[in-house]
């Protein structure tokens, strides 16, 4: 009786799996649970006190404008960072202390889940919103419109997200996560081998948060291709615009194949089928193979905006239009297309024998030639150009190093004779952080600290940011340098403890310092926002002109931050940096001359909506019941989500027009910010 | 394309609805499920022959049953086509409800006979845990009934805007998406047809 109305969580060593284990493990699950709760109450209670809530529904959670949609990936994704960091500190910790006769800290079933859940958050739930955090806050601006292709949808989007973040975490308190690896591998994720709701949170979480991620996809590539203003041509777009769109592209092709591949695992399951199973015939090989065409275009999905960030950075700072802007958009698409045809090279080891195994080790050699093309586009911008060197280039530079380095060592992996030795040890571990971290995170921390005043209207603390990149940059070379040597000398990854005598301690001690050195980065991080929000209307923060770096594009030309119309009037360009020629000749967006008076129109608008927030509450719901076997509240949480969407459908009021005088005061008002600023 | 707001002056402007977006969104939605179910296909072409001693396509299923479906499935299309022509040519939401009405019950007829089919093979014992090849079988034939379901719940909620709304440009644009995820959904079920029943009959 009680299982039909809570299913499994009527069994306390499922829902409380902490409370079975040594002491030692409960005070670091309680500490930690402590944390969170009063973090939580800290956050929800101040709220309450400053009566902000209805200013929070009305300005955010109901909120369908892309700008703002763009903010709140940025929180969660922050958040997000912060835990996965933590997951990071504490395997450190754990391999710098396990030498046998030590087992270290954790116990194996803990560490486990650390390294799957380090993983899954990294990439789902930090990587993917911090690139739709960008696409959001920056590809409308960029290509002059007034929000999204489908607005609402980019709100459920991101709900979606959020539901599939929040169920990830709830695995913290009530039951397990994953123990099988960041992509849960069969047939140890099979039930018969992983019999806990571990496994199961991993699925929905990332089946629910899937789904976010493809209508984002369809969203932004709609926009992309229907909405650019007059005059801007595919070829004269701007490059992180143009990214975007490959990105977009990638997404919507390779995450239905997650999806089945995810749900396969699901009904073997659930409902005892038998896709990748060890008996009844079943191929886990095919998981493999199934996970891999979605997860190696999903390292391009993540890099090619970061890629795009790094265009649009080089040439600001450099004062130059970007070195061979055409052949840039010919090695994005050229590695859009290569990422489809390399994904065997994750399992050389399979036995697919030497001929596949050739085929896939040059393919993945080529797409290094596309990619060498982009490093000396960006060194070319940079040679004779007048340049400034802001924290967001100091990335740059960082990721120049970094992800040089990271490359020859892909390079390196992908011939299979290397490949068969270095197949699952850390020096594997090492080349993908060097890649995601010195291409992709620094990317998006680079972008993060660009667009920063066009997202909030103030300037990010300069001499923080720089301290912080250091920290990052030294931080990743200790770090990682040892795992990559320990794991020449055959360290596996995921390695729960070792004996003495193999002689990585040493390698791993300096590894956990190197965490240490990024986790200073992170203080810095966390510093720079609040300095600078503290600092918010000081001239040097404060940015009145909507172009604080003397930026080249459209999205420097609207205030900061922008009117939640965007544009008052259509912008229309000739050229690729289009705003910098309008500077020039003193040109508006329009490219008509400055000081003529028009009078300016209504702007057609979306309305705001609660259904987003409520289907993704909704959709939470039914992955939870499915989680933990609830059946009923599955079917109610599923009709629910059907029927909210239903009602959706039946609303024909979704949008209004802004009144003319309404812009007028609007404008005025960023007209006269403007003359405050004296050069 | 913002152009509506540029041609529009004054505090209140007629309103123009562009579907443009909405149908090229949709049918970029449509390519997305094509991979979904072109992954199934390869799934299902990988294991066809993992029946693990079991019995194979050839035993299990019955082509003239299976034919039935398809007519059914086939015709409804027929009629969607038909109920968009009534749009064009007597502009009447009677007639569009109408062949609405007669799509949703042959769609209708469709799912009811794959359940029974699939109900007659679970009773004699071949279900999806009995080897990898019905497995995947049933998942990829269920996901096609699964889309086909949901289209005939998005029918059903037409049948009533249309009612309500009458025919408007966005009444028309929700009618051509749901036509173009009806016909596709014909386009998968005859490969469904070609490569697990016709093959599997070889």
């Amino acid at each position: 009786m009680l299982e039909t109305l809570i299913g499994k969580l009527s069994n306390p060593q499922e829902v409380f799996p902490y409370m079975y284990e040594p002491v030692s493990q409960q005070i670091i699950i309680f500490s930690m649970l402590a944390f969170i709760v009063l973090a939580g109450v800290a956050v929800l209670g101040s709220i309450t006190y400053f009566k902000k809530w209805g200013y929070l529904w009305r300005e955010w959670i109901v909120t369908v404008d892309h700008k703002r949609i763009g903010a709140m990936y940025l929180i969660v994704a922050f958040v997000m960072l912060v835990r996965g960091f933590a997951d990071a500190v504490m395997m450190r910790v754990q391999q710098a202390m396990a030498a046998s006769p030590s087992d270290g800290y954790l116990v194996p079933q803990h560490f486990d889940q650390i390294f799957t859940a380090h993983g899954v958050i990294m990439i789902f739930f930090v990587a993917m919103p911090l690139m739709f955090a960008m696409f959001n806050l920056v590809v409308p601006l960029q290509i002059g419109a007034r929000d999204v292709a489908f607005p609402f949808l980019n709100a459920a989007s991101f709900w979606l997200f959020v539901a599939g973040a929040l169920l990830a975490n709830v695995s913290l308190l009530i039951g397990d996560f994953s123990h099988a690896g960041w992509l849960a591998y069969p047939p140890f994720s099979e039930i018969a081998y992983s019999p806990t709701v571990g496994t199961d949170y991993y699925i929905w979480a990332i089946q629910i948060s899937g789904i976010g991620t493809l209508l984002s996809g369809i969203n932004f590539f709609v926009t992309i291709l229907k909405m650019r203003c007059q005059g801007m041509t595919l070829m004269k777009m701007p490059i992180f615009t143009w990214t975007a769109l490959c990105s977009s592209i990638l997404v919507m092709l390779i995450f239905p194949v997650l999806t089945i591949a995810l749900a396969l695992l699901g009904l073997d399951r659930y409902m005892d089928m038998h896709f990748f199973t060890t008996t009844f015939g079943g191929d886990q090989m095919m998981y493999v193979n199934l996970i891999w065409i979605w997860g190696h275009p999903e390292v391009y999905v993540l890099v090619l905006p970061a890629f795009g960030i790094y265009s649009e950075i080089v040439a600001t700072f450099s004062r130059k239009p970007l070195f061979g802007y055409v052949t840039m958009v010919w090695a994005t698409a050229v590695i859009t297309v290569l990422s489809f045809i390399v994904w065997a090279h994750h399992f050389f080891t399979m036995g697919a024998g030497a001929d596949v195994n050739a085929v896939f080790g040059i393919l993945t050699m080529i797409i290094s030639v596309p990619t060498g093309v982009k490093v000396f586009n960006w060194l070319f911008t940079m040679y004779r150009g007048r340049i400034t060197f802001t924290s967001p280039m100091y990335w740059m530079m960082g990721f120049f190093v970094t992800f040089t380095i990271g490359g020859m060592t892909g390079v390196m992996l992908a011939v299979p004779g290397i490949d068969f030795q270095a197949h699952n040890s850390a020096f594997l571990v090492a080349h993908f952080h060097n890649t995601i971290i010195g291409g992709v995170v620094f990317g998006y921390f680079a972008g993060l600290t660009y667009w920063f005043p066009k997202m909030f209207g103030f300037k990010l603390n300069e001499r923080l940011g720089k301290c912080a990149a250091w920290c990052w940059v030294i931080g990743f070379f200790v770090a990682f340098v040892p795992i990559y040597i320990a794991g020449g000398l055959g360290l596996t990854r995921r390695l729960y403890h070792y004996d003495a005598a193999t002689g990585f301690q040493p390698y791993l001690i300096v590894a956990a310092i190197g965490a240490g050195i990024i986790a200073l980065g992170v203080v810095f991080q966390v510093l720079q926002i609040i300095v600078s929000i503290k600092n918010k209307n000081k001239p040097e923060y404060r940015d009145l002109t909507g172009d604080p770096w003397n930026g080249r594009t459209l999205e420097w030309a609207t205030s900061s931050p922008p009117a939640f119309y965007n544009f008052a009037r259509d912008p229309e360009v000739t050229c690729i940096d289009a705003f910098w020629e309008q500077k020039e000749k003193g040109l508006d967006v329009q490219g008509k001359p400055k000081n003529q008076s028009r009078p300016y129109h209504a702007i057609h608008m979306p309305k705001n909506t609660a259904m987003g927030f409520i289907i993704g509450i909704l959709a939470f719901i039914f992955a939870f019941a499915m989680v933990w076997h609830i059946w009923w509240l599955a079917i109610v949480g599923l009709v629910a989500s059907i029927g909210a969407i239903i009602v959706r459908s039946f609303n024909y009021d979704i949008d209004y027009y802004v009144p003319v005088k309404e812009v007028e005061r609007i404008e005025l008002k960023h007209q006269q910010e403007m003359t405050m600023v004296k050069p | 394309m913002n152009t509506n707001s540029i041609a529009l002056g004054g505090d209140a402007p007629a309103h123009h609805f562009d579907g443009s977006k909405n149908v090229f969104g949709f049918w970029i939605y449509i390519m997305t499920d094509c991979i979904l179910f072109a992954t199934l296909f390869a799934v299902y072409a990988v294991l066809h022959t993992h029946t693990y001693g079991g019995p194979n396509a050839k035993e299990l299923f019955s082509l003239p049953f299976v034919l039935t479906e398809t007519l059914l499935l086939l015709t409804s299309s027929f009629t969607y086509g038909l109920g968009m022509l009534a749009i064009r040519t007597q502009a009447s939401a009677e007639a569009l409800v109408r062949w609405l009405w007669v799509t949703f019950i042959l769609g209708f007829c469709f799912i009811a006979m794959e359940i029974y089919e699939f109900h007659n093979l679970y009773l004699e014992g071949h279900t999806w845990a009995s080897s990898a090849f019905l497995s995947s079988f049933f998942t990829l034939v269920s996901t096609h009934g699964l889309h086909v379901t949901l289209g005939l719940i998005w029918m059903l909620a037409m049948i009533f805007q249309v009612k309500k709304h009458g025919i408007t440009p966005l009444t028309k644009t929700k009618l051509t998406c749901l036509g173009l995820f009806w016909h596709f959904l014909d386009i998968v079920w005859i490969f469904v047809f070609s490569v697990v029943y016709l093959m599997g009959a070889i």
